[in-house]
């Protein structure tokens, strides 16, 4: 029946989820993904292009037009094979990379406005082997007997250790957390990217012979020397973008007020959603605020539906076009009921007796020349004060470098900003021995360039081991 | 895993010392520094400054008091028990000089925390006056340990009933009318490092104070442990958690110890049903 319809008559497959009114009282995943027979048809949208303009979308250069043509046979393992050549979390970026900016936006398709779904192609094909119950383990080189420490398990992280450990180093990962998986872990929530995916990628470079060393804080617990001095031959320092920014305005420590860390951290990494039956506790305000209009802010506000808010308001001082955030994630917080009071800021927060948020007076804004980041610089509006009443408020304008490892760590170079300065090419740092990539060098990007980031630097290792500095 | 080596009851058995196998951490850590540490997978992160270190042994000793779901859970524990996670040492630790004749003021489990300092500054050749105190004197923690880290040791109980009758602060103060002291450590509840740096401020003495602010991973990242200082906001897991008592803004801290009361009040009742059936 698929074979006989023409190419391109067949829409873009609508991705099935859970429905708005169910999923915002649960912590399950929205998105359902596609079944076998949903993927084989969307594969038989692509045009297998001679020159697929899709790959140059891509961070990390996968085949595209090549999985997407096993999938339309139905051959689905060797779809994902082909994928794993090139992307070691494939169920983790087919949920979260902006696929609308990247692969799917320079598909020949995107001009008549359906690009073939690859990211849904790519969750599948990852989400089909993970069913299957056995993942395949590439064949691994013989051992180097060289040894490398990955700081940090995000997904930088961990794509330099899935990649070196291929090529016959013995890889260990220290994180500071108890749990290995970065943001994705203590950031994303489950709704949108479900922890066990995340545990089943860990084990699968576990089973790769990665060792994990939770708990570890670099920089407090051991230093980057002294790795050396325990014979590490490489160090890939991967630690993210993890300082939280706030307002610095008056009545910002009031209880109620959190950093999108301090909220996410608290509900996805210590899992305050199940409490009691976990001891971490969070506030289960009735009317939450949310600022900032990126992937975390909304991430913060579809948390916050689900904590029980009867009111769910983002508070963003540009307008609509220059929000950051994902529009599939936009369009789910609205879904959802979450409103949006665009332009506008905050001024102050307010409070009782007890130091508890009741409110914030914000201001109206609107926008003037474009800035340094070429967006139109929103400048506030005279006599415009308001007042929104609030009991929780959560802080998502961003994020900075922790300086608490490159503070502890001599003779690398940070930018005035923090963050370390790294050789565009290879990702070394001037330290001898020493790498940095994804959000510590970028400040906050996306999964897959801190992937991308992270494929660069195993090179540039794997290069320094068998040849030199 | 971290085993419990030695676990003793104090106070009555509000509180409990553990010394706990932890070679990385003990091998490291300072006075002044904490941990974080959480006893099971559903458990909370709690910040626990250590009492002692032992390198040889690769041990370290935490003292705390049970206030709720997460300590009396930890309370459970017997020796060969092990917690779940133990991460550190984090903080900044105590910036010990010799700086002449100090005075190391603790209250309640804060004693446990001004321990390893009242030690560290003796051994930078101070002259060093400790006050300990407690509401009774069945409550008093480390008393001898306080006495052999000190030059001289006072002690205090609310109701009278074991050395001088009333607050720290009166000891605090005769010391202040009479010899002097160049600096005063005070670590305990927050009331009472309020009225120390309160009494201390008008003498003129820098005062250095040590926070618990409530923490989530205690290496600033989240910014819950946020203090007002000298009108600034600090972190004080990184930034701390000693400063200067007299910047410090003690209402605020002491609203937002307050933040998850009744939540706490659920958990620890649903911790004592589960318990006891
Ligand atoms: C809430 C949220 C939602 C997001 N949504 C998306 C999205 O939808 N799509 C997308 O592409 N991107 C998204 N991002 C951005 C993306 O997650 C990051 O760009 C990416 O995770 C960066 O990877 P990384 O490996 O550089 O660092 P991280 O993922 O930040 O990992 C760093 C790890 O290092 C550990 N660490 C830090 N310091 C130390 C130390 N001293 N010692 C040991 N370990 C240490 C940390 O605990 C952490 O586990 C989101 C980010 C957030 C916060
Ligand atoms: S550009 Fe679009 S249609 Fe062409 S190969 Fe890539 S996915 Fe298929
Ligand atoms: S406890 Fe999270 S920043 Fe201090």
């Amino acid at each position: 029946m698929v074979e006989k319809e023409k190419k391109g008559k067949i829409p873009r497959q609508p991705m099935p989820e859970q429905n708005p009114k169910a999923r915002a009282r649960n912590f399950d995943e929205v998105p359902l993904g596609y079944s076998e027979e949903v993927a084989m048809l969307e594969a038989t949208r692509c045009l297998q292009c001679k020159n697929p303009t899709c790959m140059a979308g891509c961070p990390v250069d996968i085949d595209i037009p090549a999985f997407i043509a096993r999938i339309k046979e139905g051959e689905f393992a060797s779809a994902i094979a082909k994928i794993k050549e090139k992307n070691v979390l494939p169920a983790v970026c087919g949920r979260v990379c902006p696929q609308e900016m990247q692969c799917e936006k320079t598909c020949v398709l995107a001009k008549k406005g359906e690009p073939v779904a690859i990211g849904r192609l790519e969750r599948f094909s990852a989400d089909w082997e993970r069913a299957q119950g056995k993942v395949s383990t590439p064949k691994k080189e013989p051992s180097t007997g060289k040894r490398v420490a990955v700081v940090g398990s995000g997904p930088s992280g961990l794509t330099v250790a899935g990649d070196l450990i291929l090529k016959g180093h013995d890889v260990t990962v220290f994180e500071a957390f108890q749990v290995p998986g970065g943001v994705l872990v203590y950031g994303i929530p489950e709704f949108r990217l479900p922890k066990a995916i995340v545990a089943a990628e860990v084990d699968y470079m576990k089973k790769l012979g990665v060792k994990f060393e939770c708990d570890k804080v670099v920089g407090a617990t051991v230093s980057v020397d002294e790795l050396f001095e325990e014979g590490f031959d490489a160090v890939y320092i991967g630690v993210g973008a993890g300082l939280p920014i706030f307002m610095h305005i008056p009545g910002e420590n009031l209880i109620g007020v959190y950093s999108a860390n301090e909220y996410l951290t608290r509900s996805n990494l210590m899992k305050a959603y199940l409490f009691p039956e976990f001891d971490t506790p969070i506030i289960r305000g009735k009317d939450v605020v949310v600022f900032g209009a990126g992937n975390v802010a909304m991430d913060a506000a579809r948390t916050a539906v689900r904590l029980g808010a009867d009111r769910v308001r983002i508070i963003y001082r540009r307008s609509r076009e220059e929000m950051p955030a994902r529009i599939e994630e936009i369009h789910h917080a609205e879904q959802e009921d979450v409103e949006f009071i665009l332009l506008a800021a905050p001024l102050n927060f307010i409070g009782d007796e007890n130091g508890r948020l009741t409110g914030v007076r914000c201001q109206r804004m609107e926008l003037g020349e474009p800035d340094e980041s070429g967006r139109r610089r929103p400048v506030p509006v005279e006599g415009s004060e308001f007042e929104v009443a609030c009991d929780t408020a959560v802080i998502a304008i961003g994020a900075g470098p922790n300086p608490l490892l490159t503070s502890a760590t001599r003779d690398i170079r940070l930018s005035k900003r923090g963050y370390i300065i790294v050789d565009p090419e290879t990702g070394k740092t001037i330290k001898k021995g020493v790498w940095a990539g994804g959000d510590i060098v970028t400040g906050q990007a996306t999964v897959i360039l801190a992937m991308g980031a992270g494929r660069k630097v195993a090179n540039s290792i794997h290069k320094y081991l068998t040849l030199g500095w | 895993m971290f085993q419990i080596v030695y676990r003793e009851e104090m106070a009555e058995g509000t509180v409990v010392l553990n010394e706990v196998m932890a070679p990385g951490i003990a091998a490291k850590a300072k006075p002044g520094q904490f941990v974080m540490i959480r006893a099971n997978e559903e458990g909370e992160r709690i910040p626990l400054t250590m009492a002692e270190t032992n390198q040889e042994k690769g041990t370290i000793t935490i003292i705390y008091q049970i206030v709720g779901k997460s300590t009396a859970l930890f309370k459970t524990l017997k020796e060969g028990d092990s917690y779940l996670d133990i991460i550190g040492p984090l903080g900044r630790p105590t910036r010990i000089e010799k700086t002449g004749r100090v005075t190391c003021v603790g209250g309640g489990t804060g004693v446990a925390v001004i321990y390893p300092i009242t030690k560290g500054y003796k051994e930078a050749g101070n002259e060093v006056t400790a006050i300990i105190g407690a509401r009774t004197k069945d409550l008093l923690i480390l008393e001898d340990k306080m006495r052999a880290a000190s030059d001289n040791l006072r002690v205090c109980t609310d109701d009278g009933s074991y050395g001088h009758h009333g607050f720290v602060t009166d000891v605090l103060k005769e010391i202040l009318e009479g010899e002097g002291t160049d600096l005063v450590v005070a670590i305990g509840p927050v009331a009472m490092m309020k009225f120390t740096c309160e009494l201390t401020k008008q003498y003129k003495v820098k005062t250095v104070v040590s926070l618990n602010p409530i923490m989530v991973d205690g290496t600033g990242m989240c910014g819950c442990c946020r203090v007002t200082v000298g009108g600034r906001t600090r972190f004080a897991c990184v930034d701390g958690p000693e400063f200067d008592g007299h910047e410090v803004d003690f209402n605020e801290l002491t609203h937002r110890l307050q933040a998850y009361v009744n939540d706490e009040r659920v958990s620890y009742k649903s911790f004592l049903k589960g318990s006891k059936c």
